[in-house]
């Protein structure tokens, strides 16, 4: 068996690009189905909403910088917090990761493209129409005000008669498809399209960190769909699950909610630690301590975090023996995190550490991480958790955990991987002057919220009177948001400027490990024409130079390993365990399937909105014939 | 950072093909599967919920389901995945006529089941409004008729390509994704039958 030792290039570069590329204009904008363009659009998309989030977030902090203020109205108050939350969470966080997942499997992997390319677009219509939906509220000026769990009863119709929660209930449905749909994609490809040779104990961690989170979402989406699902059902139809009088059950819907609410944040938090342990392998010069330690702890991860939901209701009410199992579990789970942690700070420890930006956002990580961790055991003590719910203490440790651990990775990554994405290079003194900003603002802004809880101040309120010990704090935190904000601004005006006159960067710039950095910067539409063969754990460290599986086709190997099935606009599918090639896998062509089928369920749920029967039923029906042309038109047989 | 390339010999089995394992599609079907059998499971854990809280149940005087002719017609339903089963493994050998005759079978029992749940739910003396077990039971019921719907939808989608001949032995990933949906159909109602149909008859 012969394997070439050099990248070949036998075929034509122009001939794969006619094949493989989109239509211009309009047109192929619909009708993408490359995970390259669709994972720049999540991470686009994700983060417009992600400053308009933030604007809110800037907004509420100026109404509670100054006791007895008047900047918003009350209504409008709790409208903003509702949809701060909701957006962080939901069209932010969820989505971004999504999309670096999207974008970074398959070329991390060795492969053409995802297992399911036009889902790939599915998802993503999904998740903009469903932000598009949610924010609708805004335009008629109803957003939703019931805080981002919703609790019934008073999300319910009886106290809550206005439009405004059935944006919110039906988003969350809506949003829900999509988040699912990303799932499926990450975990068959994952598992099913991996370069030959990259056995399972050879993934790189990061992608670790997408399975573990699209198995979470597997199991614990269902869980928000129903409770939201439910809750439309009583407010559009008039069930009676959250009604009392009629033997309906209002802590039904808060087990429902959390049973994913708190999975939701480990699916958040794992991929944010997958990036963090590619960074600080990459810049601390030497393989990742404790690799198969790392794997294991995001696995345990997933399931442990199915067993502690009920901490967040530890003020409803219960046996105390099921609240002490919760809490156990709560505190169990501290343990997978802290076997991440000392794997990280071993592998600084053994490395030559660089200070280049992203190194410096997964460092800032481990700093704040340590603090949201450490809050996070003291709320999991049943005592403690009494003393500071629904307070401020609360608020601050889930922004440590949920900003702090999850947006600074985010940050660091896109330092990271941008110049892969674009080809082109950010400012490194740029980036470091918004980290040391975000980093100070973001402390600033949020540790005085520990003290504010403490002194008593509860969390939502509008504004609170003078004398009671909070003003300055506030005042502090304030300051720290906007200092945050600049800080977040500079990465903004960094990323346009590096587009258009950034250096342009080379294959691989941080000379990094992964089998995404051996492919050009931006990968071109097939990533690989011929797909590498992987023996190590890092290999562009290791095997050098590179071997691609071009000549195993003269033998046993599926032909489509090598650039000549590129041409034929193929994949391969290789075996779960150790990634041996099995056979061909067609690619779909561009479709405008994915969009019309989302569509359809976008007029849906509108019908849904303004109970409108006729529009429903129309959705509907596109949405029966989308599928039925999507079935018929599938190509699974051809292989 | 670069290690002779000699200290990592290419392993033999990385280049070699080994026997067929499941399609990228199946495996699709099976991750979808799990996340759907979630869903009836959240809702079966949420009926036990209810009901634990409840005084009596069925609440408010209604009566206990219908036995006789449900569990006649359940049986007719996971029935259904026989012909199913043996349809899947004729294509296998390339029998078309078998797969052709057995879908239409399945086919005609799970669109019997699913009149029956028409049938069944016109005759129900309470609504969903009425309280929380009318809403858990139509919700949950009606959910597992909308998958016997779309299942049988599919159903006709797959049975046209059956007989414009587009499966063989070496073709035919669309019937083996399909059937495993079928299945899952019906095992979904191996458990929401017992829970909604026989539980409240134990007391």
């Amino acid at each position: 068996m012969a394997i070439a030792d050099i990248a070949p290039l036998g075929v034509d570069e122009h001939e794969l690009e006619e094949i493989w590329s989109d239509a211009p204009g309009i047109p192929g904008f619909f009708s993408t189905v490359d995970h390259k363009r669709i994972g720049m659009r999540y991470i686009y998309t994700a983060f417009f909403f992600f400053f308009v989030s933030g604007l809110m977030a800037l907004v509420m902090r100026s109404q509670l910088s100054a006791p007895d203020n008047h900047v918003v109205s009350p209504y409008t108050f709790n409208q903003m917090f509702t949809m701060h939350g909701t957006t962080m969470i939901f069209l932010f966080n969820t989505p971004v990761l999504a999309g670096f997942a999207n974008y970074l499997l398959p070329i991390e992997l060795g492969t053409r493209d995802m297992a399911f390319p036009r889902l790939n677009a599915f998802s993503y219509w999904i998740f903009v129409l469903s932000g598009i939906f949610l924010y609708a509220s805004f335009v008629v000026g109803k957003m939703p005000d019931g805080g981002w769990f919703g609790y019934t009863p008073y999300t319910s119709k009886v106290y809550n008669p206005g439009i405004n929660l059935d944006f919110w209930g039906l988003g969350i449905v809506f949003v829900g498809i999509s988040t699912t749909v990303g799932a499926v994609n990450f975990i068959v490809t994952s598992f099913k399209l991996r370069a030959p040779g990259m056995t399972i104990n050879r993934i790189p961690i990061f992608v670790w960190a997408v399975l573990s989170m699209a198995f979470m979402i597997l199991f614990a989406v269902p869980a928000v769909t129903l409770a939201t699902a439910l809750l439309e059902l009583d407010r559009l139809f008039g069930t009676a699950f959250f009604v009392p009088h009629l033997g309906g059950s209002t802590l039904l819907y808060q087990h429902l909610f959390w049973f994913w609410g708190h999975p939701e944040v480990y699916i958040l938090f794992v991929p944010a630690t997958g990036m963090v342990s590619m960074i600080i392998t990459v810049f601390s010069r030497r393989p990742l301590a404790g690799y198969i330690w790392v794997a294991t702890a995001l696995i345990a991860i997933a399931f442990i975090s199915f067993g502690v939901w009920v901490h967040h209701m530890f003020a409803t009410g219960m046996p105390i023996q099921a609240m002490s199992f919760f809490s156990a579990v709560s505190l169990i789970i501290a343990i997978p995190s802290g076997v991440q942690f000392f794997a990280w700070i071993a592998t600084m420890w053994r490395g030559k550490v660089e200070f280049t930006t992203p190194m410096l956002f997964a460092m800032g990580f481990l700093l704040i991480f340590l603090l949201g961790g450490i809050t996070g055991v003291m709320v999991a003590v049943l005592p403690f958790d009494w003393q500071v719910t629904d307070s401020y203490f609360v608020v601050a440790h889930f922004h440590y955990v949920l900003n702090g651990a999850v947006v600074f990775p985010i940050f660091g990554a896109i330092y990271f991987w941008y110049p892969k994405m674009v080809g082109r290079k950010l400012s490194e003194r740029w980036g470091h002057i918004s980290f040391w900003m975000m980093f100070i603002g973001f402390n600033v802004a949020f540790f005085p919220m520990h003290i504010l809880g403490f002194l008593g101040m509860p969390r939502r309120v509008y504004t609170y009177p003078s004398g009671l010990g909070w003003d300055h704090l506030n005042l502090i935190s304030a300051i720290g948001a906007v200092i945050f904000a600049v800080g977040t601004g500079i990465t903004l005006v960094n990323w346009v400027h590096g587009r258009w006159w950034g250096p342009k960067a080379e294959d691989n710039p941080w000379d990094a490990d992964s089998l995404e950095w051996s492919t050009t910067s931006p990968p071109p539409e097939y990533n690989f024409a011929a797909i590498p063969v992987v023996a190590s754990r890092h290999p562009l460290w290791e095997q050098h130079p590179l071997p691609h599986a071009e000549a195993l086709v003269d033998e046993e190997g599926p032909k489509s390993l090598s650039a000549e099935g590129a041409l034929h606009h193929q994949n391969t599918e290789t075996t779960g365990l150790d990634a041996r090639p099995e056979r061909a896998l067609e690619l779909p062509h561009p479709t405008y399937l994915p969009f019309v089928l989302a569509l359809g369920l976008a007029v849906f749920f509108v019908g849904l909105l303004v109970k409108a029967t006729i529009v429903g039923a129309f959705g509907v029906g596109m949405a029966l014939v989308g599928l039925t042309w999507w079935a018929w038109r599938t190509d699974v047989d051809l292989s | 950072m670069t290690a002779p390339s000699a200290a990592y010999p290419l392993p033999r089995a990385a280049a070699k093909p080994v026997s067929e394992g499941r399609s990228v599609a199946w495996w699709g079907i099976v991750v979808v599967i799990m996340t759907e059998a979630t869903i009836f499971a959240a809702l079966i854990a949420s009926y036990f919920f209810l009901r634990a809280s409840a005084k009596e149940w069925p609440l408010g005087g209604i009566e206990k389901p219908e036995l006789k002719l449900t569990v006649i017609f359940s049986v007719i339903l996971w029935g259904s995945s026989i012909p199913m089963f043996i349809g899947e493994h004729a294509i296998k050998k390339g029998r078309v006529g078998v797969l052709r005759v057995s879908l239409l079978l399945s086919f005609i029992m799970g669109a019997a089941f699913l009149l029956y749940s028409a049938y069944d739910f016109h005759e129900l003396h309470f609504g969903w409004r009425d309280n929380a077990y009318g809403s858990i039971y139509y919700t949950t019921v009606g959910l597992h008729a909308l998958h016997v719907l779309i299942g049988l939808l599919m159903s006709a989608v797959v049975q046209i390509k059956a007989w414009m001949g587009k499966f063989s032995a070496e073709r035919h990933t669309t019937v083996e994704v399909y059937a495993m949906y079928w299945h899952f159909v019906d095992a979904v109602w191996l458990f929401v039958m017992p829970t909604f149909i026989l539980s409240p008859h134990f007391k």
